[in-house]
């Protein structure tokens, strides 16, 4: 059982860092809690869906636009809604969550209440130590170790990455030191909802595509952000598997609690909170976000 | 000057377009009194297809009626006038009962058909109830929604279910597809021992009893061991881990007991990662027409209860009614286009009672004996544990169980099944992935 345990936690750990990852980074650099973050991987798989089931294109090509129109879509609604009232950041929840129900609303018009599919890039399964794990599964295991390595090399080795780093740690200094906080703040919110359609192209073919399916990962990843420790990347990419794995130890240890999975999760949040109220990776001081 | 000619004209155009067509109809009607209309409201989840074969069922049956005359009460002819209405209950169940209030008291409905999810069906029916209005249920299995009958026949006796028979009967259904299943397993493949099984239900207040049903009765009637009960949500969008266990369980077939969403991934990765298990039950997802594409294909031989499939003639009234549905919308109707016969039934119990009164009416709903597309309905009486319920059984209304098979739906029981079978059934199939398994 311990080996099931293992192999379908890590794939489940890996679906909710893809989407973690991105929410975290935003969080990091900007203080930003951006509840439409989710939002985003839906419109990314309602576009997977839409370019391969009614157009024709293949599953691939498909995904590299959505991507690039989702990335669009995340920019545009940062310049339109948050970044007017980007210092407020009560107000930048209530907006968020209000363009991603404006959002859910549209799709709901356009698709209706209909559980939908969109097209694997790989179909199959590999048998690992005896647990078949399906090809897409595999390969949302391999985008987020390629993201977060990606993520650590833009932070840590470009130019950009250390404006990033520097908007994130102080603002107002960075400004100072010639910085355009403002574009830095335009690029961080377009590489969030960049990865967050990453995250749609790899993970809904595994999933039913249906207009609220933002809402459950929404709620999980601010969870996992918050016990990886606000704002940091490596903390929310341990927090996604510490999550994985208890889910689905819920579904093999007590089956028919299954339906209490995410809950179980969250309890366990909550109980690491009490004795590290920071969270796994939590920032002691500013120098060390992200 | 001249901006404001041409702001005047087009003001005048825009008064013209509103007005004209207005007063050419008020010319063209003839003087005469208007046709008197039954307004019947049809509630459910509108932007799901539950409540869109609501509606389709109910505009079917009002076209139909309407054409041939209408509803005739005591010489009086009225039109069937039907008003829809969103329950919203698929996410969010207490909006239900304001949807519900707002049909009565807004809109005037004067019967309602409809409802869903067991979670919004109960407030809705109190709620009718308090107006006495009658409902007519074509959604929710929950015998306790017939039970209150019992308990308090002068409040609940408003209440009347079309479709689908209660969840005993889908129990009972189950075990039957189930020991068909089973038998067919054990011999096709040569299982020695016991058929062994796998209880996959949504965490849902309709399941509940279910759950507990099958782990009594599975061993117990078909000499099967159950191994074990998973209960994801309703709204999982992945299953994996659940499927990892069940087959670590060592079953052979998953009981499933599934209305929602979580019915897609579950097929969808127990065919894709060709998990040797057969899967029978209730999977409500795999009796719609988009339930292959929405599995990426991987849905072939998922089994289901159901109401209708192509060609299979429950009673005379089954295959026109199934070819208009499709004719009309493209789709496969589900149980919810079972508004189609409540309307059938509500007609014929006004026309008898020769009057809109809800009393009057109940009286000879209670009196229903009609051949539906369903089967023969009859409501259960007064004495029973769950009056104005659908009678069950060969004679009445027993349901189907459908398989994909190659893409295609396909009636697999009742097959000999005390002496009714269905034109168009077939046997139901081991999944290639079991038999593959086996032969390795």
């Amino acid at each position: 059982m311990l080996e099931r345990i293992l192999i379908n936690g890590l794939v489940q750990g890996g679906i909710y860092a893809l989407l973690a990852i991105g929410f975290s980074l935003i969080f990091g650099v900007a203080r930003m809690i951006n509840l439409a973050h989710t939002s985003f991987y839906m419109l990314a798989s309602y576009g997977i869906y839409t370019l391969t089931r009614y157009l024709g294109i293949p599953a691939i090509p498909a995904a590299a636009i959505s991507l690039v129109l989702t990335t669009f879509i995340g920019l545009a609604t940062y310049k339109l809604f948050i970044d007017r009232v980007r210092e407020h950041h009560v107000t930048v929840m209530l907006i968020t969550m209000a363009v991603a129900f404006v959002y859910q609303e549209v799709i709901l018009m356009i698709f209706q209440g209909h559980y939908l599919a969109a097209p694997p890039f790989v179909s199959g399964f590999a048998q690992i130590l005896g647990v078949r794990v399906s090809f897409q599964h595999l390969l949302t295991f391999g985008v987020v170790i390629l993201v977060l390595v990606g993520v650590w090399a833009l932070l840590s080795k470009t130019r950009l990455g250390i404006a990033i780093r520097a908007v994130a740690q102080d603002s107002e200094v960075a400004n100072l030191m010639g910085i355009n906080v403002s574009r830095i703040l335009l690029i961080t919110m377009s590489i969030a909802a960049g990865l967050s359609a990453v995250a749609g192209a790899v993970i809904a073919p595994t999933l039913v595509l249906e207009p609220y399916m933002w809402t459950h990962p929404l709620v999980m990843i601010m969870a996992i952000v918050v016990l990886g420790g606000l704002g940091s990347v490596k903390g929310s990419f341990i927090g996604a598997f510490v999550f994985g794995f208890v889910e689905v130890s819920v579904v093999f240890l007590a089956p028919e609690l299954a339906f209490l999975k995410g809950a179980f999760a969250l309890v366990v949040m909550v109980v690491i909170l009490l004795f590290r109220p920071e969270g796994l990776f939590g920032i002691a001081f500013e120098e060390e976000r992200l | 000057m001249r901006k404001r000619l041409v702001f005047s004209l087009i003001a005048c155009l825009l008064a013209l377009t509103i007005l004209v067509p207005g007063c050419a109809k008020e010319a063209a009607q003839p003087k005469e009194p208007a046709t008197p209309t039954i307004k019947i409201g049809i509630i459910g989840p509108m932007k799901f297809v539950q409540g869109q074969h609501h509606w389709f069922g109910a505009e079917l049956a009002r076209d139909e009626i309407n054409a041939a005359g209408g509803i005739i009460v005591k010489g009086t002819k009225y039109l069937v006038e039907l008003i829809k209405t969103d329950s919203n209950e698929m996410l969010s169940p207490t909006d239900a009962a304001a949807a519900m209030e707002r049909l009565i008291t807004v809109d005037k409905a004067d019967f309602v058909i409809g409802g869903f999810r067991t979670e919004g069906v109960f407030p809705m029916q109190d709620v009718a109830m308090d107006y006495k209005k009658i409902f007519l249920g074509a959604g929710s299995a929950t015998k306790e929604l017939c039970m209150k009958v019992k308990e308090n026949y002068n409040r609940y006796k408003y209440w009347f279910r079309v479709t689908p028979f209660s969840n005993v009967n889908l129990v009972n259904n189950s075990l039957l597809t189930l020991g068909t299943a089973g038998a067919i397993m054990k011999q096709g493949l040569g299982i020695q021992g016991k058929i062994k099984v796998a209880i996959l239900a949504e965490q849902a207040t309709w399941a509940d009893a279910m759950v507990a049903a099958y782990q009594a009765y599975v061993p117990q009637k078909l000499g099967m061991d159950v191994v074990g009960a998973w209960r994801p949500s309703a709204t999982a969008t992945d299953v994996t881990a659940e499927l990892s266990a069940i087959q670590a369980s060592g079953a052979h077939i998953i009981l499933t007991i599934i209305s929602g969403p979580v019915g897609i991934p579950f097929a969808r990765q127990l065919g894709e990662l060709q998990i040797p298990l057969a899967s029978v039950g209730i999977n409500v997802e795999s009796q719609k027409d988009g339930f292959m594409s929405a599995t990426n294909n991987y849905g072939n031989f998922e089994t289901t209860l159901n109401t209708y499939a192509k060609g299979v003639a429950i009673t005379s009234k089954t295959n026109a009614f199934f070819e208009a549905f499709v004719k009309k919308h493209g789709q496969t109707p589900t149980y919810n286009a079972g508004t189609y016969d409540a309307i059938y039934v509500l007609k014929a119990a006004i026309e008898r009672a020769g009057s809109l009164d809800s009393d009057a009416v109940v009286v000879e709903l209670e009196k229903t004996d009609m051949e539906t597309t369903a089967g023969r309905l009859v409501f259960m009486g007064k004495d029973t544990d769950t009056p104005h319920d659908v009678t069950y059984g060969p004679g009445y209304v027993t349901g189907i169980a459908t398989q994909w098979q190659n893409g295609e739906m396909k009636a697999v029981w009742p097959l000999n099944w005390n002496n009714v079978t269905y034109p168009g059934t077939v046997q139901w199939q081991i999944p290639d992935r079991v038999i593959k398994a086996y032969k390795k």
